[in-house]
């Protein structure tokens, strides 16, 4: 068995794939250099993030897929589920092998899979543009903390910022521990990174001391939860199925 | 009291006695932002949360005022109520929505009424927030109007063209019942602006095919809300009055609320000891989706025959009891509107389904893994693997199988009408 290990990026997976073709290595493995073990005596191939060879794979998928078929492709691949790489590695290679296009072959199980990894990725990210919950920390600068399943970060950006295109916000994943920070006077995205020593872990906010403004918009929001319940119909099976409680952590109406 | 406790106040009243109101769809509008305003709204709604009851918080509903000088005895905000009033002012409406939008709670406003003095003057405070909200917010986000009825056309034309939708709540299934529970309403008022803003709606639509910048006007449609189980229609009466919603006045969305009692003094009500019918409710959604993404007809599931809705199975599965002779389906090539058919095929595995059958027929394993409800569907079709369709099951037989694998939410009612027959 042969394993080619690979950076962790999108890019660098494209790459792997080149690999593969170029190596008409039939039992391939993709994995994450992560994740890789020293116990393994296979061969390994360390892949180098070539931005030639990912772009080859890139359009011939492009070439092959239509825009929904792409987009399966990368939802599935920010799953970071485990083995996600070998069976995106599959499904390059019945896209590449078929003369007419493939993807709407639901009866072959690699198509299903990811169809169906890529809808709970895409639920993720719904999730998610539903549950950021911003906190103004000072200066208008609009601050959340996720901890997604998947790492839907990339694929919120566009939505917040269609949305908040005139206010300064980060969007800040504890989980994998980076961010995203838009600034609305040049309208430009970039990564953050915050220290691990610098941020309260439990604490909603990074700033505890928020301005009495900022309290009373949270405290009119809980109170808003709280009243638009309906105390006869509850219901806490439903509640917890639409709010699952690993997603509470950060929402302001879920803290006592 | 200071201003903080006085705006915490308000809120409680005001989004407490807004709540009966059922919807909370954010979906159905394309507003896009620009580099100077506040939101973007994509067709797509969103549900930043869920109450404790399961609903879905999706805007800031609430009413401007719980003062009415109606006495509709359904209501808990009717005049002869003895109950807690207050009001807000346009501006603290505004800076609710902006600030609740800001940190990502909600999609928008959700916006209704008590009437206070009379129609038009409740009616142009409501616009003026949607207004206001537009114009000097620069807000993209969604704004649900809930009309005044008996507030004259030009407001209704002003509430078109900020919101996203409208709408005008029909309140009870049948004219007879908005009579004796609601005398100060009458159809009339309630139809007529139903039947301004669908023509208003389609002028606009098509017009804006014409021309790319003529105004947006209440671009989601219309929708109403139909109480239940307050007065004794029954499902079939509902569902009627529901489909003719829909056909005449091409209404988005018809919400049934389930009357929940919230008082014991009036003899026309349900007391307040009965629980709101929330299995009722539940299946008479399950018929209007039927209705609306499966084609069918309100007559097919409930007419003269079967005017009550079965409690125990969900009225697609009832509809094929009654209708054997319409099945097997064959899932290699029968059409997809008979796919539709099968009990426990929705309409995203019967897409799927048509999709895959095109590159080889499916079996079993397979129509499990696209996700459809073996349990339900088996006694309905034949696929590759399996053709071993009963012609002549009974469909009692089939009902008490099926019910035997039920792990619903509803079990404890079912399960002691099973146990007559286990």
């Amino acid at each position: 068995m042969t394993y080619f290990s690979y950076d962790g990026t999108f890019t660098g997976l494209l790459a792997a794939i080149f690999e593969v073709y170029e190596r008409k290595t039939y039992e391939a493995n993709i994995i994450n250099k992560k994740l890789l073990s020293p116990l393994i005596f296979d061969e390994i191939v360390d892949v180098v993030n070539d931005n030639e060879k990912s772009k080859r794979v890139y359009n011939g998928l492009k070439d092959k897929l239509s825009q929904q078929g792409m987009k399966k492709f990368y939802f599935t691949f920010l799953s970071e589920l485990p083995l996600v790489e070998n069976l995106l590695l599959k499904f390059a290679q019945t896209v590449f092998a078929s003369k007419t296009s493939v993807e709407q072959d639901f009866g072959n199980p690699t198509i299903l899979e990811i169809t169906k990894i890529a809808k709970r990725v895409h639920r993720e990210k719904h999730r998610f543009e539903a549950f950021v919950r911003f906190e103004n920390i000072g200066n208008q600068l609009f601050f959340a903390n996720i901890n997604p399943d998947f790492n839907v970060l990339p694929i919120l950006i566009p939505h917040f910022k269609n949305r908040y295109s005139s206010q300064d916000w980060v969007i800040y994943d504890t989980k994998r521990n980076y961010g995203v920070n838009y600034n609305s006077t040049n309208q430009e995205i970039n990564e953050v990174l915050i220290q691990p020593c610098s941020i309260k872990s439990d604490a909603i906010a990074v700033n505890i001391d928020l301005d009495p403004e900022e309290k009373l918009f949270q405290a009119l929001w809980k109170n808003y939860f709280k009243n638009t319940n309906i105390e006869s119909r509850k219901n806490t099976k439903l509640h917890i199925q639409h709010v699952p409680k690993r997603y509470w952590k950060y929402l302001p109406e879920k803290q006592i | 009291m200071n201003n903080h406790d006085r705006i915490h106040e308000k809120l409680s009243i005001l989004s407490s006695a807004a709540k009966y109101d059922v919807s909370c769809s954010s979906s159905g509008s394309k507003r896009s932002n620009d580099k100077n305003g506040l939101g973007n709204t994509t067709g797509m709604g969103i549900c930043h949360s869920y109450t404790e009851d399961g609903r879905c918080v999706s805007l800031l509903k609430i009413l401007l005022t719980n003062y009415c000088i109606f006495d509709c005895a359904y209501c808990v905000s009717r005049k002869s109520n003895d109950i807690k009033r207050a009001a807000f002012t346009v501006e603290e409406v505004v800076s609710l929505t902006i600030n609740f939008y800001k940190r990502n709670y909600i999609e928008g406003l959700f916006l209704s009424s008590g009437i206070f003095k009379d129609a038009d003057y409740t009616m142009e405070r409501l616009v003026l927030i949607a207004k206001k909200l537009r114009l000097e917010q620069r807000f993209n986000g969604y704004i649900h109007l809930k009309t005044i009825p008996g507030a004259s056309q030009e407001l209704m034309f002003e509430a078109g063209l900020y919101a996203d939708r409208i709408s005008v709540n029909i309140e009870l299934p049948t004219e007879i019942s908005l009579k004796s529970l609601a005398p100060d309403k009458n159809f009339k008022d309630i139809l007529k602006p139903m039947s301004y803003f669908n023509k208003s709606i389609l002028g606009y639509k098509s017009e804006k095919k014409l021309i790319k910048n003529a105004p947006k006007f209440a671009p989601a449609g219309q929708s109403t809300q139909m109480i239940i189980g307050a007065t004794p229609e029954t499902d079939k009466e509902v569902m009627l009055s529901a489909q003719k919603l829909y056909h005449q006045y091409n209404m988005k969305r018809v919400y049934y609320s389930g009357y929940i009692p919230i008082r014991d003094n009036d003899a026309r009500l349900p007391s307040i000891n009965t629980a709101p019918p929330l299995l009722r409710e539940h299946r008479l959604y399950q018929t209007d989706w039927l209705m609306r993404f499966y084609g069918f007809d309100v007559n097919e599931i409930l007419n003269n025959q079967h005017d009550t809705l079965d409690a125990d199975i969900d009225p697609k599965l009832s509809w094929a009891l009654r209708n054997l002779h319409e099945f097997p389906v064959d899932i290699n090539h029968d059409s997809y509107e008979k796919i539709l058919r099968v009990p426990g095929i929705g309409f995203r595995s019967a897409q799927q389904i048509v999709s895959a059958r095109k590159f080889g027929k499916l079996d079993w394993e397979q129509l499990k893994k696209i996700g459809i409800a073996i349990n339900r569907a088996k006694y309905f079709i034949i696929c590759r693997s399996d053709n071993s369709f009963a012609k002549d099951a009974l469909p009692s037989v089939i009902r008490h199988k099926i019910l035997a694998t039920y792990q619903s939410k509803f079990k404890s009612t079912i399960s002691n009408q099973l146990e007559l027959f286990l």
